[in-house]
């Protein structure tokens, strides 16, 4: 069982800390809105990438089966991955085939997922995570804390001291040109020596059977390009029509992920370099179980951008790793239950539903909406903790006869301004810990309307 | 004039009565036959929003039969008015009376600018006041613009406000963002929560605020309870409060 609001709370003593993450964070929000806002069809394009998702979604397994043909077609190699297991025995074999022992991985989310570099490590291959972010997390041996932005809860000074460790900058540097151009040339070295290259897959095309890319770094290409072997990790989601329909993804990604207009890069991969092996890992790992689900099942348009987590008050004041899932902010509180609902039962009820989530998606997934859908799913398993289910049928009972709703108010105003402060801010007062309670009139507006009629 | 239903939030009825009084009031002055239906309780909304859809099927029914005959049905609250408008569909898709119910049903500022059509309000209130738009009025209900969408601007409470004599609107450098209120939220999460509602208040507080005010009432006692504690010299009025004591035509 993992808790939310423990982990929140945690985050939390550091206050300060907490405010700066909230703000580095709400500074991205920012700058998406002066990007999106410079479209004048932003609306409209949402609109249309919806429609693409659904209609992509309900065609799933067609268009993958089109995707396969092209891209074999084009001479890439594809597999099929049932679960995270498969996926990650899929990459050792070819990697074990081609006998490689140093891989250089760039722009993925879903070798995460399926907690692939132990895996392979485990098994005498070299991963190296190459963009910054990513390698950061690396050398910290933790996890990404936001699914774009992976060190966005780190501080740069504590960059520098970890690159002084691990790469020998100078000690007590920071300077964010200085540290970045030191990660490089450490890079540089592991591109060189690299027997392969990793990469995730941002949209996969159908009607081309080629994969895109798009990364800030160049590293995705610069990992392709060298050595002579290219996999491809997507999830079945990723896949759309056309080249058509990639034209309205692309304006939407970055402009809501990161607040550019457009990434750096944008690679689009339709084959094997020359005289090199290019592979496509299609891996399902519980997406076709949301396909089947009727309430869930917009979730797969999810084009992982992150700006529901940038604009998520509570993400903001939490942290990543309070979500303790691969995926935190609004979509990890649905993908992380759709998983397991029981270890993350607390998920979905950190959320105040004010729905910004919703109103920023560049897919229009209905996210908050989504939340309170997943509340009934934890009552309905029987998760929620028992003294809530109790206070919830009591108030329903309470509700439901009006003078036992006129009385349990009457008394609450009556007792509380007439018990000792220390009782009522007594430790089981969660909400007194640090706000202090209504004021206790002495009529209810019931009973002054009747006054005032008389 | 028709007859319109008073919707009463039961957290407004017993703890801020004066909100229910001023929402009364106002209704009154429009000339509208005002009814506050005596067995009206609670929307279902707190067990709603935990997923005890059991719990807030039987208090959805009880709502329809007691409002479902009104013309029109207005709350001082945008939160509760949403439960009945996107959220009612689940227990009482079908039933008659819903339909009408579902689309006749407003919170007070949106009555009060599209239906009653009021233009002009002629008052005063010479004080610097902050608004503070809560999420489910603006994001569900949609009384204003938010800062997500990208839209023409609008917000019909600030039309309604600004009209005031001598009232000094503040602009807040977060304009729409939670105050982290949320119902049992408020509990669950009272680390996350306090601290929302902190660096709301200090938003206000930053503008120069001296009048906090929104339309649900709900997020104003989780921000008072806070200013409360901290003793600041600021005060949370409902909308509702502020216009009472103008001329609505």
């Amino acid at each position: 069982m993992s808790s939310h609001p423990e982990k929140a709370s945690a985050f939390l003593t550091d206050e300060p800390r907490a405010h700066w993450h909230d703000q580095s964070v709400w500074f991205v929000r920012v700058k998406r809105d002066r990007q999106a806002k410079m479209i004048p069809e932003w609306e409209q394009l949402r609109e249309t990438a919806a429609g693409i998702k659904s209609h992509t979604i309900s065609r799933m397994a067609e268009y993958l089966e089109e995707f396969e043909k092209n891209a074999t077609a084009n001479g890439i190699h594809v597999h099929w991955a049932r679960d995270a297991a498969e996926h990650n025995e899929i990459v050792y074999r070819i990697l074990a085939d081609h006998a490689v022992t140093r891989l250089v991985k760039s722009k993925s989310m879903l070798t995460e997922e399926c907690d692939m570099n132990p895996y392979l490590e485990e098994r005498g291959i070299e991963v190296v995570d190459t963009d910054l972010g990513e390698r950061i997390m690396q050398f910290l041996h933790q996890p990404p804390s936001h699914i774009v932005m992976p060190a966005i809860h780190l501080k740069r000074e504590e960059i520098g001291e970890l690159f002084h460790i691990k790469l020998g900058t100078t000690k007590g540097a920071s300077d964010p040109n200085y540290l970045t151009e030191a990660a490089r040339g450490h890079l540089r070295e592991k591109f060189l020596a690299a027997q392969a290259g990793l990469t995730g897959v941002n949209f996969a095309i159908a009607e081309t059977g080629g994969v895109v890319v798009c990364t800030n770094e160049g590293n995705a290409d610069m990992g392709t390009s060298l050595p002579p072997l290219h996999i491809a990790c997507m999830g079945v989601e990723k896949i759309i029509p056309g080249t058509h329909e990639l034209g309205v993804f692309l304006r939407l990604l970055a402009r809501s992920a990161t607040g550019q207009p457009v990434t750096t890069y944008t690679s689009h991969f339709h084959g094997p370099v020359r005289d090199g092996e290019m592979h496509v890992v299609i891996v399902d790992n519980g997406r076709s179980a949301i396909l089947n689900s009727k309430e869930h099942r917009r979730i797969l348009s999810c084009i992982r951008c992150a700006a529901c987590a940038n604009t998520c008050p509570v993400y903001r004041r939490s942290g990543g790793y309070s979500y303790d899932y691969t995926i935190p902010g609004p979509i990890g509180s649905l993908l992380a239950p759709l998983r397991d609902l029981r270890k993350y039962s607390t998920l979905p009820y950190a959320c105040s539903l004010c729905s910004s989530c919703t109103d920023v998606c560049p897919v229009k997934i209905d996210l908050h909406h989504e939340l309170y859908t997943m509340r009934q799913e934890v009552v309905k398993q029987g998760i929620l903790p028992l003294h809530k289910r109790i206070a919830m049928a009591a108030m329903r009972w309470v509700m439901s006869v009006p003078w036992a709703y006129r009385m349990a108010g009457k008394l609450m105003r009556w007792l509380v301004p007439r018990l000792p402060r220390a009782l009522v801010y007594s430790k089981l007062n969660t909400w007194g810990r640090q706000r202090e309670l209504p004021p206790m009139p002495k009529k209810s507006f019931r009973e002054l309307l009747k006054e005032e009629r008389s | 004039m028709p007859t319109v239903g008073l919707f009463i939030p039961c957290y407004v009825d017993q703890l801020y009565p004066q909100v229910g009084l001023a929402t009364l009031h106002i209704l009154k002055s429009l000339g509208l036959n005002v009814e506050f239906p005596e067995e009206q309780t609670c929307c279902g909304q707190p067990m709603a929003n935990i997923g005890c859809t059991s719990d807030a099927e039987p208090l959805a029914k009880r709502f329809l039969h007691i409002f479902g005959g009104y013309e029109h049905v207005i709350a001082p609250s945008g939160s509760c008015v949403s439960m009945v408008r996107n959220h009612y569909e689940q227990f009482l898709s079908g039933q008659p009376g819903f339909e009408h119910l579902r689309s006749n049903t407003f919170e007070l500022c949106e009555y009060l600018v599209d239906i009653a059509r009021v233009s002009r309000v002629d008052g005063e209130f010479a004080h610097r006041v902050g608004l503070h738009m809560s999420c489910h009025g603006l994001r569900e209900l949609g009384l204003a613009s938010d800062t997500e969408r990208m839209v023409p601007p609008f917000n019909k409470v600030r039309g309604l406000l600004s009209q005031l004599r001598g009232i000094d609107l503040k602009e807040l450098s977060r304009p729409d963002e939670c105050c982290g209120f949320g119902g049992t939220f408020a509990i669950t999460e009272e680390a996350v929560s306090s601290l929302m509602g902190r660096d709301r208040i200090a938003d206000h507080e930053n503008a120069g605020v001296e009048v906090l005010t929104g339309f649900d009432m709900s997020c104003l006692m989780h921000l008072d309870g806070l200013i409360q504690r901290a003793h600041k010299p600021m005060r949370v009025m409902h909308v509702a409060q502020i216009l009472e004591n103008a001329r609505l035509s």
